[in-house]
């Protein structure tokens, strides 16, 4: 093992469980911030009691997001300093926006938001949630807008020996981050309706305090029908985008070898082969399908894999089946939403839509997982498209020192990782306090 | 004159971190020592309760500063320093959860693995900032690529080590001042006499430190070439000293205060001193990293600037904001609330 490959391990552990509590610190803290807006409007302290049980799940879920959020940062620094070097310039300002503009907001207000209950009116107390509802959303704009960078940079120039800034504008508008932006948003929104739907079907199955989880769960099957149509569509547009400039992810995403110039199929069945430059097994083609999903066009041409030398494309198999995942799981989760929309009226009287949604929970948290490595695998070897490997990224440092702290952060993460969804799992099962 | 402003900037970032999250960290630390009971340890993370995460977001945004006005800095700062911010990152990941988690379950086990868990959150970050900022200020093992030929150890140096327990004492008395303003009756009562123990200790490593500066740091140079920069010691000489005056008189929030402008006091002293170098090379001066090898285009440090002149003082007044809403003691009414740690 390599500085290299532990350091690319450590960055994919350490941003994978990152982002198993960030979707849902997205879409959670608008659902809470309109559960109390409901309150406050109302005065219903059915909506006050709803606030206060998902927002201790939100607070539960919020504290690992926060505390792995700053891990990120510094292992720019700590394990690709020839990267942050080199494009520190544009990269590290976003950060330091993001930080500016947003985090302090979400930071300081939550912490006003959980001890203000008594303290604050509750104009002022819903005001807070919603500052760190639109915090939190914000922060991830600024983060996403990075990322683009590396998967589409624009608005630099190469000078110095290194790339600087030309255009901010041109950094901020880049359409490949509001793709990803919308496309992110309307998965963690997906995933928090998910989220609400199945502990609000535990506690329906029960019969336990059925006006409080129909509403809640009414609230966020509306969420995630929502958005979970949004994601799918808006992520059909998003490849698209992805294949005018990242074409060889593409082919890697449909495991494509060869280049067809007049219409490439789709098969609904591929098993990628890839020491063999092949596919081992295609089944059920759709002639022109790939140009048609790819380029609205049943006739245009899709490049292939062996377009690009081998140390040019990306791990096909890992960036094929994480593409299939998330699309499968992308197909199903509006699916089940209608299925919940129309049982809406009696939905004690449908325990086999309850129990499936229960099962359903891990379903979003998947496809964001394999939605991400789609995007990060299959941009390689480029840790910033077509401008810089990732092999000329990696720190100067020992490899003894990314061994130890990527088992150190490994054991620590899983530690807390299973408290906190314990915890999560104990208080969701527990339900909200009587009124 | 833009990298001069950011270096500041930095700075006073830093400072304002080391102030904010210091007592924070200071009470962490302190729990075996003055959280007797229960009680006391809920009155303890209860004073940080709704304020650490936005303090938390000033080390964040020091880091990004870095990393924006400074790349090659935060580079060479950040893989150079690799094992000590891995610790000083776990540690500071442990001290989070163990804030929010303490509480989630009624258990004297449960409860005190996370006392533990808040105490070395605190502790090791202090210690960490403080050998870090101590071996910065007397500079780094760094070559011709600004590569780190150093470990762990080489650290862990005499100076090093006086940074780290300075910062540990320093943390410590304005965390025990912090809780004399919002705890009540005998925990009150100990973190104050704490910090009459505390005073001749802290004044006397400190008088060390600067001694230790002077042998082993060039930062003195900037202060002979421009003696009026000297006023920068003034503060916090001045500031610990009117500190020992006001603990007498029991002053808690104006004795809380010359604890900050101590703990800004030294810490601009010490970067003023580091001027233009961000991370000066222990090898050859010539290897150090400064504003002007280091530095973002004016592009990039123009529109920082302007970012950070319309967001910081927003910042600032609702954390003011926050400080001001949230200043009441913790008394039995407050921990009985929900969502109280």
């Amino acid at each position: 093992m390599d500085v290299l490959l532990l350091s690319r391990l450590q960055f994919a552990m350490a941003t994978m469980f990152h982002f198993i509590f960030v979707p849902l610190t997205l879409g959670l803290s608008i659902l809470v911030a309109i559960m109390e807006t409901q309150y406050v409007r109302t005065g219903n302290e059915l909506y006050k009691r709803m606030t206060k049980f998902w927002g201790k799940l939100f607070v539960i879920n919020f504290v690992l997001g926060v505390v792995t959020g700053i891990t990120l940062e510094f292992q720019f620094g700590t394990n690709w300093s020839r990267y942050s070097e080199y494009v520190g310039d544009i990269f590290g300002s976003l950060l330091a926006i993001e930080a500016t503009v947003a985090f302090f907001l979400e930071s300081t207000f939550l912490g006003a938001w959980i001890f203000g209950w008594h303290i604050l009116s509750p104009k002022m107390h819903v005001t807070c949630i919603w500052l760190v509802a639109i915090a939190s959303n914000v922060s991830a704009l600024w983060i996403l807008i990075a990322n683009a960078f590396m998967q589409h940079p624009v608005g630099y120039v190469l000078r110095n020996g290194r790339a600087e800034l030309e255009s901010f504008f041109a950094v901020i508008s880049n359409g490949f981050a509001w793709q990803q932006y919308i496309h992110t948003l309307s998965a963690a929104f997906t995933l928090a309706g998910f989220f609400v739907m199945g502990v609000s079907s535990y506690h329906l199955l029960k019969k336990n305090e059925e006006e409080f989880f129909t509403k809640s769960f009414t609230l966020g099957m509306v969420f995630a029908l929502v958005f979970s149509v949004v994601v799918a569509v808006q992520g059909h547009h998003h490849a698209q985008e992805v294949t005018a400039i990242q074409p060889a992810k593409l082919a890697a995403m449909e495991s494509l070898w060869e280049t067809h110039d007049h219409g490439a199929p789709m098969y609904l069945l591929v098993v990628p082969d890839e020491a063999g430059e092949k596919n081992a097994l295609e089944l059920f083609g759709i002639p022109g399908g790939l140009s048609f999903l790819a380029h609205n066009s049943f006739s245009a041409p899709v490049k292939g894999l062996k377009e690009w030398p081998k140390e040019e494309r990306p791990p096909v198999m890992l960036t094929f089946l994480s593409f299939r995942t998330m699309v499968g799981i992308g197909t199903i989760m509006p699916l089940l939403c209608i299925w919940a929309f129309m049982r809406r009226k009696n939905l004690t009287a449908t325990p086999r839509l309850l129990k499936t949604m229960i099962y359903a929970i891990p379903l979003p948290y998947i496809a964001i997982e394999a939605g991400w490595v789609v995007a990060e695998v299959g941009r390689q070897p480029w840790i910033v498209y077509g401008l810089m490997k990732t092999a000329d990224a990696v720190s100067p440092v020992a490899t003894s020192q990314v061994a130890f702290s990527l088992i150190a952060l490994t054991l620590l993460y899983a530690l807390l990782g299973a408290v906190d969804i314990f915890l999560l799992y104990k208080f969701a099962k527990k339900g909200p306090v009587a009124a | 004159m833009l990298e001069t402003i950011w270096f500041l900037i930095w700075g006073i970032l830093w400072a304002t971190y080391f102030v904010l999250d210091g007592y924070d960290l200071g009470i962490g630390s302190l729990i075996p020592i003055l959280g007797r009971s229960n009680q006391d340890r809920r009155v303890m993370f209860n004073a940080m309760g709704p304020f650490w995460d936005g303090n938390e977001v000033w080390l964040i945004t020091a880091g990004g500063v870095t990393f924006a006005a400074f790349p090659k800095a935060y580079a060479v700062m950040f893989s150079g320093l690799y094992t000590p911010l891995m610790l000083l990152l776990f540690a500071l990941i442990i001290r989070g959860v163990s804030l929010e988690f303490r509480h989630q379950i009624e258990s004297d086990t449960w409860r005190r693995v996370w006392d533990w868990g808040a105490t070395i959150g605190s502790f090791v970050p202090a210690l960490l900032l403080g050998v870090a900022f101590a071996n910065i200020f007397m500079g780094l093992p760094l070559d011709e690529q600004g590569v780190f030929q150093g470990n762990l150890l080489t650290l862990l140096n005499p100076y090093g080590l006086a940074g780290g327990v300075l910062f540990v004492l320093l943390f410590a008395m304005h965390g025990a001042l912090w809780l004399t303003i919002k705890a009540e009756g005998d925990l009150q009562q100990r973190a104050a006499r704490l910090t009459r123990c505390l005073w001749p200790i802290l004044a006397a490593l400190i008088a060390a430190f600067v001694v230790l500066t002077v042998v082993f740091t060039n930062l003195l140079n900037n202060y002979l070439a421009n003696p009026l920069m000297l006023i920068l010691l003034v503060v916090p000489v001045l500031a610990l000293i009117l500190l020992r005056r006001q603990i007498g008189k029991a002053d808690w929030w104006y004795a809380w205060g010359l604890s900050a402008a101590m703990i800004t006091g030294l810490t601009l002293f010490g970067v003023v001193g580091l001027y233009p170098a961000l991370l000066p090379s222990s090898i050859d001066p010539a290897f150090s990293i400064t504003i002007s090898n280091s530095a973002s285009s004016t592009l990039t440090l123009s529109i920082m600037l302007g970012v950070a002149l319309v967001f910081v003082p927003v910042v600032a007044a609702y954390q003011y904001w926050l400080y001001r809403t949230f200043s009441h003691k913790i008394t039995d009414r407050e921990l009985g609330q929900d969502g109280a740690y």
